[in-house]
């Protein structure tokens, strides 16, 4: 069952998820050993592979850094679970199939060390110490065709390929209501 | 239901006669921004999937800035990235370091940017463009690289909150005093997912670079972009540059268009403010606390225009900064740079006892050029205090306008800069 790190202070910004001083590298792996360095030092000493952070409003709100989500996905985090998440930070998640669930009450659920489990499927979130059970916002349907893809640019190849095989043209440019490009309709909040 | 001008601009680029907030579009977008720091990531992104490609190259623009000229090696390569597909894909649109400077300031000046078109960038200032009358917003390396690939993106459309401001600013006030009232008032998510219009008299009254300045920090609000309507003085400014009417589409929010929330903000009753760390909403008047400052910045995407840094040279004009204050000014471009020294401010920088440095982002988001140690104190006219933000975690970073940095850098300590409004005992003007 993984374990839960409590990052319970609202706005924590992708500056402290992963310092500007290291993104002269989009290598995930390189990220991972300064995930969420400004806040807790010791948080990359501590994360298991498939842990779950737990955080304040508006996680990841600040610069535009994608490089957010790989330094926690590239340090084991499995996904991260908040009241809600700045915009650019949640489109992020998205593009990148990584799972950042909006949960009301998360916090004051958690202590830090917990475990938990967590039931996509069913859409809810269990403290096994305390026995809570919390259901979070369901996941976009949009946002989980780009998961099943591999994440946007997979969709978009895939919405591009259809639209070749169909109309044998390139879509190179398209969009303006091109038909072969499934169109989302779902209300992820991006 | 009318639409808010938001709602038209991204209507018009997804193929619908009308969309409503909250709906998911596929937009087109006219420009794509690049610098080298998120950038090479997209390109990596492409290349591992064979969608090596630019959709349209003559759409792309791309402009080095962050780490720019290279603070070491691995900065150097980041370029390199950026400078060798440029030449691969033929983009034109290349403002190579001698030729541009900070990214957004570089655009909103080129003519490229224009009032009715879509823009996105791997980079969350990118909402600066808005003033324009564009829908600008920033965006990851994977939405970068699909919109590099493919020229569009998805969207979720946002609602809109109007910020209606009315009456005169007072001496010693500036855009950033507004924004960073605005940002203190609803909070740093208060606007998260939101279009953030701007309107009413004082914006009317209001130059081009002010108005960047508000637009610039709708990400400091959560905002997904901010956006001010099309008038004379926005004309005049593309005008300026080259741009011809016929050459972009003005859109109007609608009489009836369906704002979440409106504002109401008295210029008049505005205070110079300053954001105290770690967050842009925590501001208070200048000068409450004379609290010591170590280092004094002026640039940024937000507030390295001629206009701040006239400002600036108003205040330094004829004194010194303080024993014991670093201060840096930074001209958010080359061209900007150029006209600071035919108007003779570097000089008044220089002679003041400012280090006048290069266009670059550097300092903001402690890269390089001005990277804050431990336990510093610095009055920054950027957009962000964060924790780490401009350094060593410790530092602590007090957000204000270019005036109160000035202010501040001679004083010492964080001050009221209207106590300086006439210029210094031996200024000329």
């Amino acid at each position: 069952m993984p374990r839960v790190h409590v990052f319970g202070r609202d706005h924590i910004n992708t500056d402290e998820i992963i310092p500007a001083r290291h993104l002269t590298s989009d290598v995930e792996s390189e990220l991972a050993r300064y995930a969420m360095e400004d806040y807790d030092p010791s948080f990359v000493r501590r994360v298991q592979p498939g842990d779950l952070v737990v955080a304040g409003a508006d996680f990841g709100c600040g610069s535009s850094r994608e490089h957010a989500v790989w330094a926690l996905r590239g340090a084991g985090v499995g996904a991260v679970i908040a009241p809600n998440f700045a915009r650019i930070f949640y489109r992020n998640a998205i593009n990148n199939g990584f799972l950042a669930l909006e949960c009301a009450g998360i916090v004051e659920a958690f202590q830090d060390g917990d475990e938990a489990d967590l039931d996509l499927a069913g859409g809810t979130i269990t403290n096994a110490r305390s026995g809570q059970r919390l259901s979070f916002v369901p996941v976009p349907q949009f946002a989980l065709d780009v998961q099943k893809a591999g994440g946007w640019l997979e969709y978009m190849r895939e919405a591009d390929a259809a639209a070749a095989g169909t109309l044998n043209t390139p879509s190179t440019g398209a969009g303006h209501g091109h038909p072969a490009t499934p169109t989302p309709q779902e209300d992820p909040h991006a | 239901m009318g639409m808010t001008m938001a709602q038209k601009i991204l209507a018009a680029h997804s193929g619908h006669a009308a969309v409503v907030p909250g709906q998911l579009i596929e937009c087109t977008t006219d420009l794509v921004l690049c610098h080298e720091i998120t950038t090479p990531a997209a390109l990596r992104m492409l290349e591992e999937r064979g969608m090596n490609r630019a959709f349209d190259p003559e759409k792309i623009v791309a402009i080095p800035d962050h780490s720019v000229p290279a603070m070491n090696i691995k900065a150097a390569k980041m370029y390199q990235k950026l400078k060798s597909w440029v030449q691969e894909q033929g983009i034109r649109h290349f403002y190579d370091v001698g030729r541009g400077g900070i990214a957004h300031v570089v655009l909103e000046n080129s003519g490229l940017l224009r009032p009715g078109q879509t823009l996105v960038s791997g980079d969350s200032h990118t909402c600066n463009g808005g003033a324009l009358g564009a829908f600008a917003t920033g965006v990851g390396s994977t939405d970068l690289a699909g919109a590099i690939y493919a020229g569009r993106v998805w969207f979720k459309v946002p609602e809109t909150m109007l910020i209606r401001v009315t009456g005169e600013m007072q001496p010693g006030v500036t855009p950033k005093d507004l924004v960073l009232e605005v940002i203190k008032r609803i909070g740093a998510d208060g606007a998260n997912y939101l279009a953030m219009e701007w309107t009413g008299d004082t914006i009317d009254r209001m130059d081009m670079e002010g108005r960047f300045t508000l637009t610039n920090m709708a990400i400091e609000a959560g905002g997904k972009t901010g956006i001010i309507a099309v008038d004379d003085t926005a004309r005049a400014y593309l005008a300026a540059r080259g741009v011809t009417p016929d050459q972009y589409t003005e859109y109007a929010s609608d009489p009836d268009a369906p704002y979440k929330v409106v504002i109401e903000l008295d210029a008049s009753q505005v205070e110079p403010t300053v954001a105290y760390p770690h967050i842009p909403s925590n501001g208070r008047v200048a000068g409450t606390d004379p609290i010591p400052v170590t280092h004094a910045y002026v640039g940024s995407c937000t507030n390295g225009r001629i206009t701040d840094l006239r400002e600036v040279a108003h205040i330094l004009r004829g004194r010194r900064v303080a024993d014991g204050v670093q201060m840096i000014v930074v001209p958010a471009t080359q061209a900007i740079w150029k006209q600071a020294a035919q108007e003779g401010l570097l000089e008044v920088f220089v002679e003041a006892g400012a280090s006048v440095s290069y266009p670059s982002c550097g300092a903001c988001l402690g890269m390089h050029s001005g990277v804050l140690g431990p336990d510093d104190v610095c009055i920054s006219s950027s957009n962000r205090n964060f924790v780490g933000r401009m350094g060593d975690p410790s530092a602590q970073i007090y957000l204000a306008s270019p005036a109160t940095v000035a202010a501040s850098a001679v004083a010492g300590v964080i001050s009221d800069p209207r106590e300086y409004a006439t210029g210094g005992p031996s200024a000329a003007d």
